[in-house]
C-alpha cells in the first residue's frame, strides 16, 4: 500500500478514483434534480415522514460520529493526557469536515437553504430546541475551523498567525466542549416534544442525557476506527510519532469507552425502570431494542475491555467499528425506525435510493477531502517546523 | 477574535435567557403553570354527533383560502371511502369513521393555546394569535419541517414538490375573517351546526352544557378541554374518542412543558462547564507540576545516590589499588632482598642483616 499511493498520485484510472467519479457524478444529478424539482423529486418523504435519512443519517450520526473533535482534544489539552497529541489533528479535522457536510447535507433537507442564517441573524425561536441545535452547530463550526486552521498555517508557512490560533487552544477546547454538551444532547431532546409518535421504548426524559454520553463513545469509536483506515490508507503519511502513539491512543480510549459504555448501560436501564417499561420488552419492538443494546452496545463494550486487557488491538479496532454501527442504528431508530411506529405500514416511511444516494454522495465528499488534506497537510505527522515540544506546543 | 468571542458570549447569552422570558404571544419556553389560553379568544366546537359528512366545509375552505380545485367535485361523496388526512392544499377534511351508524369526523389544524408547531419553530414562522389562531408566517420559513414533526395531530403539510419556495400549509382558522369580526369558513358554510364558534370559554361551557342535558347521547368528555394542554378547536362525540380515531393517550402536557427540562439545562452547562473545565484543567496542570518537579527530585536523588556510590565505590578501588600497591612493593622488596640474599653467599653477614 505503502508506494501504491504515490502511483495513485499520478495514476487516474485507479479503482478509487473510478467509484469515487461515479459516486460524485450521480451525486451531481440528484442535486440538479433536487435544486429544480424539489424534495418531493428526490425522497419519499411526505406528511406523516416529514424527517427522514438525511435528517437520521447525515445529521443525527453525522453530529455524534464526528464527536471525536471535542472528545480528543478535551481529553489531550484539558485532561493533560499528552500522550493523545498525535491524535488531535486528525479527530480535529475529521469534525470539522463531518460538521460541515452536516450544513451541507441541511442544504438539500431544508426547503429554503438560503434562510438557514434565520434563526441566529434575522428571527429567534428561543423555544425552540432546534434552535440551540442551529446556533451551537454554527458556533461549534467555526470553532472547529479555527483549531483546524493552524494545519493549515504550517502548511502555508504563516508562522505568526499560526502562533496566535496556537494560544487560543484552551479557550477554543472549553468552548468546544461547552458548545458539543449542548448541542449533542439537544439533537436527543429535539424528539422530546413527540411523545406520541416516538415508540416509548426509545422515548425517555433522558433522552438528551442518552444523546450526550452516546456522543463521548461514538466519538472515542470513531477516533480509533479513522486511524485503522488512515493506517492502511495514508501510512506513508504519518510520522514515527504518530505511528508510535496510535496503538496507546487506541487503548486509552478503548478503556475509556468500555467504561463509558457501561455507564451508558446503566441509565439505559435506569431509563426503562423510571418509566416502568418491562413489559414492552416482550414485544417485538422490545427485540429491536435490545438487538440495539445488547447487540451494538454491551458487546461491543465487552470486546473493548477484552482488547485491553489483552492488549488486543485487533479487538479494539473491531469493537470501534461495531460501536460506530451501534450508534448509527441508535439514531435511526429515534429518528426514523421507531418514529411513526405506530402509523400502519403503507403510511411508514422508507427512503428512497436517490435518498441514499445523496448520503453516500455527501460521506464519498467527505473522504475525497479529508484525503486531500491529510496527503498535504500536517495532520497524521508535524510540521518540521514545529515539533510538539516547540514552546508553542509545551503551552498548552 | 475579540468580536467573535463578543458575540459568542452574547449569543449564549440569547440561548440562556430566551426560554427565561416567555414572552405570550410566541410559544412560551419553560412554562411552569397552565396556559388556560387567551382571555377572548375564538374557538370551534365541533359536535361529531351533528355532522353528515356533506363536505360543505371543506368547499367552504377552498373558497375561502383560494386553493386549487380539488380532483374530485366536493359533491362527490365517494372520498369519504377513503381515509385521508390534511394536505398541502387540502387544510380540512372529513373523514367517515367506519361503524355500525356511519359517523363524520372534522379534521383540520386544533390551533392549540400552546402549539408544539410554534414551539417547535426555531425561526418563530407559527404563532399563537391572542384571537385564538395559529398562524403561519411564509416570509420566515426555513423548511426545516420541525413544526410537522412536532404536532401531535399531524396536521401541518409541505409543499415537497416546490423547489424554489415551499411552504408549510395548514388551517389558519380564517384568521383574516377573524380580525373582520366574521366567522370561519367552514363553520359558517355547515348546515347542520355540527360546527359552531365563539370564544373558548363560552364554548367549553356549552358543550359541558349539552353533556349534561343529553348525557345517553355524549360521552363525559371535551376532547380539547386539556389535550397537550388545550386547544382552540373542541369536539363532542357520541363514541370514545378513540374509536372515532383521535388519539386519547396525549396527555395533557403542552409541548413547551415537554421541552422545558432540556431547555433549562442550557444555562447551567453554559454556566458551569467552563468553571469545571477549567478545574479539571488546572487540576491537570498542577498534577503534571507535582509530577516534573517529583521526577526532577527523583532524578536528583538518583544523580546524588549514583555520585556517592561512585565515590565509594572509587574510595574501595583506591584502597584496593594502594593495597595492592603496597603488596606489590612488598613483593619487589621480598623478592629483592632475596635476589640480594641469594647473590651474597656468606651467611654471617646475611644474618648480621637480617
Ligand atoms: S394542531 Fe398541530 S399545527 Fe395546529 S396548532 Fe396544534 S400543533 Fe400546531
Ligand atoms: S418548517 Fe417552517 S414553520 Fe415549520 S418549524 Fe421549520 S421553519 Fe418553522
Amino acid at each position: 500500500m505503502t508506494d501504491n499511493g504515490t502511483h495513485a498520485d499520478r495514476k487516474w484510472w485507479t479503482p478509487f478514483n473510478v467509484i469515487v467519479g461515479i459516486i460524485l457524478a450521480t451525486g451531481a444529478v440528484l442535486t440538479v434534480m433536487r435544486f429544480t424539482q424539489g424534495i418531493g423529486a428526490v425522497t419519499n418523504l411526505d406528511n406523516n415522514n416529514a424527517w427522514g435519512l438525511w435528517i437520521g443519517f447525515d445529521l443525527l450520526c453525522g453530529v455524534a460520529l464526528a464527536a471525536g473533535g471535542y472528545v480528543t482534544s478535551a481529553a489531550c489539552y484539558i485532561f493533560g493526557l499528552k500522550r493523545y497529541h498525535s491524535a488531535v489533528r486528525p479527530a480535529i479535522l475529521t469534525a470539522f469536515l463531518g460538521y460541515a457536510l452536516v450544513v451541507l447535507a441541511l442544504h438539500y433537507d431544508v426547503g429554503r437553504p438560503w434562510r438557514l442564517p434565520y434563526p441566529i441573524f434575522v428571527s429567534q425561536g428561543t423555544s425552540s430546541l432546534l434552535f440551540e441545535v442551529g446556533l451551537c452547530v454554527f458556533l461549534y463550526l467555526t470553532v472547529l475551523f479555527i483549531e483546524f486552521t493552524p494545519a493549515a498555517f504550517e502548511w502555508l508557512g504563516l508562522k505568526k498567525i499560526r502562533a496566535l490560533v496556537v494560544k487560543l487552544t484552551l479557550i477554543l477546547t472549553i468552548f468546544g466542549v461547552v458548545l458539543s454538551t449542548l448541542h449533542q444532547s439537544s439533537l436527543g431532546a429535539l424528539f422530546m416534544i413527540a411523545p406520541s409518535k416516538l415508540h416509548p421504548l426509545w422515548y425517555s426524559g433522558y433522552l438528551p442525557v442518552y444523546f450526550f454520553i452516546s456522543s463521548m463513545f461514538a466519538g472515542m469509536s470513531m477516533v480509533i476506527f479513522e486511524s485503522t483506515l488512515a493506517h492502511r490508507y495514508l501510512s506513508r503519511h504519518m510520522d514515527d510519532t504518530h505511528h508510535r502513539e496510535a496503538p496507546g491512543v487506541a487503548l486509552g480510549f478503548a478503556k475509556a469507552a468500555a467504561f463509558v459504555m457501561a455507564g451508558y448501560l446503566g441509565i439505559k436501564l435506569i431509563g426503562i425502570a423510571i418509566d416502568d417499561h418491562w413489559r414492552l420488552l416482550a414485544t417485538g419492538w422490545g427485540m429491536w431494542y435490545l438487538v440495539e443494546v445488547i447487540g451494538f452496545v454491551a458487546f461491543p463494550a465487552l470486546l473493548f475491555a477484552m482488547g485491553v486487557r489483552e492488549k488486543n488491538l485487533k479487538f479494539v479496532r473491531w469493537a470501534a467499528a461495531w460501536t460506530v454501527l451501534g450508534i448509527v442504528l441508535n439514531r435511526l431508530n429515534i429518528s426514523v425506525i421507531a418514529f411513526n411506529y405506530h402509523l400502519p405500514s403503507h403510511e411508514r416511511y422508507v427512503p428512497s435510493l436517490m435518498e441514499i444516494g445523496t448520503s453516500v454522495f455527501i460521506v464519498t465528499l467527505g473522504i475525497v477531502i479529508y484525503r486531500f488534506i491529510t496527503t498535504r497537510m500536517p495532520i497524521l505527522h508535524e510540521h518540521p517546523d514545529y515539533s510538539a515540544h516547540s514552546p508553542e506546543q509545551k503551552r498548552i | 477574535m475579540g468580536i467573535s468571542r463578543r458575540k459568542f458570549i452574547g449569543c449564549l447569552g440569547a440561548l440562556a435567557l430566551g426560554p427565561a422570558m416567555g414572552i405570550p404571544g410566541t410559544a412560551r419556553g419553560a412554562a411552569n403553570k397552565e396556559f388556560a389560553g387567551w382571555p377572548g379568544s375564538q374557538s370551534v366546537l365541533h359536535d361529531i354527533t351533528k355532522c353528515i359528512g356533506c363536505r360543505k366545509c371543506e368547499s367552504a375552505c377552498h373558497r375561502v383560502n383560494q386553493l386549487p380545485d380539488p380532483e374530485t367535485s366536493f359533491e362527490d361523496l365517494k372520498v369519504l371511502d377513503q381515509k385521508r388526512r390534511t394536505d398541502a392544499d387540502v387544510f380540512t377534511v372529513v373523514n367517515r369513521v367506519d361503524n355500525t351508524s356511519p359517523v363524520f369526523v372534522k379534521t383540520q389544524c386544533n390551533h392549540c393555546l400552546e402549539p408544539a408547531c410554534a414551539s417547535a419553530c426555531f425561526v418563530k414562522a407559527l404563532k399563537k394569535t391572542p384571537e385564538g389562531a395559529v398562524v403561519y408566517h411564509e416570509k420566515l420559513c426555513v423548511g426545516c419541517r420541525y413544526c410537522m414533526v412536532a404536532c401531535p395531530f399531524n396536521i401541518p403539510a409541505y409543499e415537497y414538490h416546490k423547489a424554489l419556495a415551499p411552504r408549510v400549509t395548514k388551517c389558519t382558522m380564517c384568521h383574516p375573517r377573524i380580525l373582520e369580526g366574521k366567522r370561519p369558513g367552514c363553520v359558517a358554510d355547515c348546515p347542520t351546526g355540527a360546527l359552531i364558534s365563539g370564544t373558548r370559554d363560552e364554548l367549553l361551557a356549552h358543550a359541558w352544557d349539552r353533556i349534561r342535558t343529553y348525557p345517553e347521547r355524549y360521552v363525559s368528555h371535551v376532547y380539547g378541554e386539556h389535550e397537550m394542554g388545550g386547544t382552540s378547536w373542541l369536539y363532542l362525540s357520541g363514541l370514545p374518542f378513540g374509536q372515532v380515531g383521535m388519539r386519547e393517550d396525549l396527555g395533557t402536557k403542552s409541548a413547551p412543558e415537554l421541552t422545558a427540562g432540556p431547555l433549562s439545562a442550557v444555562p447551567i452547562v453554559v454556566g458551569l462547564w467552563p468553571v469545571l473545565l477549567t478545574g479539571v484543567y488546572a487540576i491537570s496542570k498542577r498534577k503534571e507540576k507535582i509530577a516534573e518537579q517529583e521526577k526532577q527530585a527523583a532524578v536528583a536523588e538518583a544523580v546524588d545516590q549514583s555520585k556517592k556510590e561512585a565515590q565509594a565505590r572509587m574510595e574501595t578501588l583506591r584502597k584496593k589499588w594502594d593495597q595492592e600497591k603496597q603488596s606489590a612493593i612488598n613483593f619487589e622488596v621480598k623478592k629483592a632482598l632475596e635476589e640480594a640474599a641469594a647473590k651474597d653467599p656468606e651467611p654471617g653477614q646475611s644474618k648480621e642483616d637480617e
